[in-house]
């Protein structure tokens, strides 16, 4: 029942006029033409109509406007700029009047492997977030599901969550008072236990594991709420039953809870993938740093571009590689959201 | 009451009891693994310089020392400047991004809006094309001469096409016969949304509020790039990037000096630096998770 339809029980002629203004505004908006004509015939009336409907609109589009605004200069405006991918970027000449190179940074940054490079950890890096976030958050959530002690629930959940809250750059402070070779927890507690120290912040093989660890440590909580949330909608029926058939804690997760999570995991999974060419700059950068013995284990596209643009000030390689990123980026996030429509058509983004 | 209970007992199963001993012992340790750090953080910060040289890090210290906050709270220019730069672009960008985002979500979700798919999609598609961070910085460097300006860490942080599909969402919720009901008696469409839809979507303006707020005290990326030690003061986070690459650069040179390193407190001045730039929200964190558990909830199901 829609509004308009509520309306419709009032007899006065204005409810009428005001109700067919309704159905117009459905109507062509769904593209039917189904319109009481009665009402149309008349033209003044028509003419109104359509003023009212263009005045309607022009409202709400100046409210959109401030918002319209912003993204056309932070979002369309540097689109243009793409261009820098294809010239030898120098200052004086600026973006439009550099040297024209066509693909020739393409070709550098595959010739020297980098672009290679950068593709493989940042999607290995996303693979193995996007593995090990899900993974700990459905055990979370489950777990968290079957006990029953309210207070418990609710001071771990506040806990879990906490990390979500803060900065990078503290988790940059926390990382290294653990790992740092001289005070850190870690090289302390193997010296007092007589053991060698181990030079964290010069192995680049440690990086993968601490990268994905810390991620891990700080997504948690969050991911725990969607599933937390998927759990909550799953029909109390079906637990009841479960009870009255005598099924334990691990027979009603097992039967009950982990398949009606399985829509859950598969969407967030979808979603994840559509994104695992876009790698998040700041928890790379605040833990490795300019830190180069690191970086042919933890240099990602975002860290890449940064660099090439603060500290080698090669515009050009920077735009070639983030231009590269967004074209394979798009092409993804279509994918899975053709995916996701297919197979659930109320998620899809678009 | 007491014959449920009972009942309740006689159905917990041996399995079912080792489960949750499980599930008790697993969030268990999660959650101190979590803890763990903040607690290392406020607890190094009461740490000697000397202490933490000598033994390193640990979770309770043998001595406390407050040497550290006194060096903090000794130069309360730097770290007072840092804060009311991060508490002025919050508390603006934030009010004025929060009305923006509410006005467009809720003009998105008016059905009677002719355009709203078109700009919909128009503020979609920057979640899905971006031009990279290079032409960005260039544009605002080079074009909007924002470098050294506040604007350029105010202006981008203001509005997110995310909160703006998750406004229009949540607008959902509100039964257009309000809207309806307004414009029978005359209200216009801005007046509607100010005197009705405004009041009425106060849970959900706290909570994109929130996001927003959030977004603004961690700041860190936009101020690097584009405020040079030119700028009277550097916000919050960025004033304690630089603290902490300062204390690394300054012990790694007294090392080439031959200065003990112990007379320099870098250790544990970073880590109450950490603390007095954490402390609010850890102190507001409790009073406003709910709301962010609603945002989160309401963004996962769709958008």
């Amino acid at each position: 029942m829609t509004p308009e339809s509520t309306y419709c029980s009032h007899e006065s002629d204005f409810m009428k006029r005001t109700n067919a203004c309704n159905e117009l505004r459905e109507a062509t908006l769904s593209g039917s033409v189904e319109i009481s004509t009665e009402i149309l015939k008349d033209k003044s009336y028509r003419r109104k109509l359509v003023r009212k409907r263009i005045r309607n609109g022009r409202t709400l589009l100046l409210m959109c406007t401030p918002a319209i605004v912003f993204f056309f200069v932070f979002s369309y405006l540097p689109l243009p700029g793409i261009w820098v991918a294809f010239v030898r970027y120098n200052y004086f000449d600026g973006m439009f009047r550099s040297p024209f190179v066509g693909f020739e940074n393409f070709r550098f940054l595959i010739i020297s492997g980098r672009l290679w490079m950068l593709t493989r950890n940042t999607v290995l890096y996303n693979l193995g977030f996007i593995l090990t976030g899900n993974l700990v958050a459905i055990a979370v959530a489950v777990l968290l599901n079957e006990v029953t002690n309210r207070p418990f629930k609710k001071v771990t959940q506040t806990i879990l969550l906490l990390p979500h809250f803060i900065s990078f750059v503290i988790v940059g402070v926390f990382a290294y008072n653990i790992l740092n070779f001289e005070y850190g927890v870690v090289n302390s507690a193997l010296r007092r236990l007589g053991m060698e120290p181990v030079a964290v912040y010069s192995s680049p093989n440690l990086w993968p594991g601490i990268i994905i660890f810390v991620n891990l440590w700080k997504g948690v909580g969050y991911s725990t709420i969607i599933y937390f949330a998927a759990i909550t909608s799953i029909n109390p029926e079906m637990y009841e039953a479960a009870h009255i058939d005598g099924a334990n804690a691990w027979q009603r997760v097992w039967h009950i809870t982990l398949p009606n999570l399985k829509g859950t995991f598969i969407i967030l999974l979808l979603f994840a993938l559509g994104q695992i060419m876009r790698g998040n700059f700041q928890l790379f950068y605040n833990l490795v740093g300019a830190n180069a013995r690191l970086f042919p284990m933890t240099d990602i596209i975002e860290t890449f571009v940064f660099r090439s643009l603060i500290v080698n000030f090669n515009f050009s390689m920077g735009a070639a590689v983030s231009l590269y990123q967004s074209v394979f980026g798009f092409l993804l996030v279509l994918v899975s959201n053709w995916t996701v429509r297919r197979l659930e058509p109320d998620y899809a983004l678009f | 009451m007491s014959s449920a209970t009972s009942h309740g007992r006689v159905k917990v199963d041996a399995s079912t009891m080792v489960f949750k001993g499980i599930a008790v012992a697993f969030v268990s340790f999660l959650a101190l693994l979590c803890i763990y750090p903040f607690l290392l953080m406020i607890t190094g910060s009461f740490t000697s310089e000397n202490l933490i040289i000598r033994e390193g890090y640990r979770l309770i210290p043998s001595e406390w020392s407050v040497e550290s906050y006194a060096i903090v709270l000794e130069t309360p220019r730097l770290i007072g400047g840092a804060y009311l730069v991060t508490i002025i672009l919050t508390v603006v960008g934030t009010i004025i991004g929060l009305f923006i985002t509410a006005m467009t979500g809720y003009a998105l979700n008016r059905k009677d809006f002719a355009l709203r798919n078109h700009i919909s999609f128009y503020v979609y598609f920057t979640t899905l094309f971006t031009a990279g961070l290079v032409p960005f910085y260039i544009m605002m460097v080079r074009y909007f001469g924002l470098k050294d300006n506040y604007l350029a860490v105010l202006l981008p942080l203001m509005l997110s096409p995310w909160l703006v599909i998750l406004m229009k969402n949540f607008s959902k919720s509100i039964p257009d016969s309000i809207t309806e009901s307004a414009k029978m008696d005359g209200a216009g469409d801005f007046m509607i949304f100010m005197r009705l839809i405004l009041p009425m979507s106060k849970p959900a303006l706290a909570t994109l509020g929130l996001f927003t707020a959030l977004g603004y005290w961690n700041e860190w990326f936009f101020s690097m790039l584009f405020l040079s030690p030119n700028v009277p003061y550097r916000p919050l986070q960025l004033f304690l990037y630089n603290l902490i690459a300062q204390a690394d650069f300054i012990r790694m040179n007294a090392a080439l000096m031959n200065i003990p390193p112990q007379d320099i407190p870098s250790e544990s001045l970073k880590l109450a630096a950490a603390v007095v730039a954490t402390g609010p929200i850890i102190f507001v964190y409790p009073f406003v998770q709910r709301y962010f558990i609603k945002g989160i909830t309401i963004g996962a199901v769709k958008g």
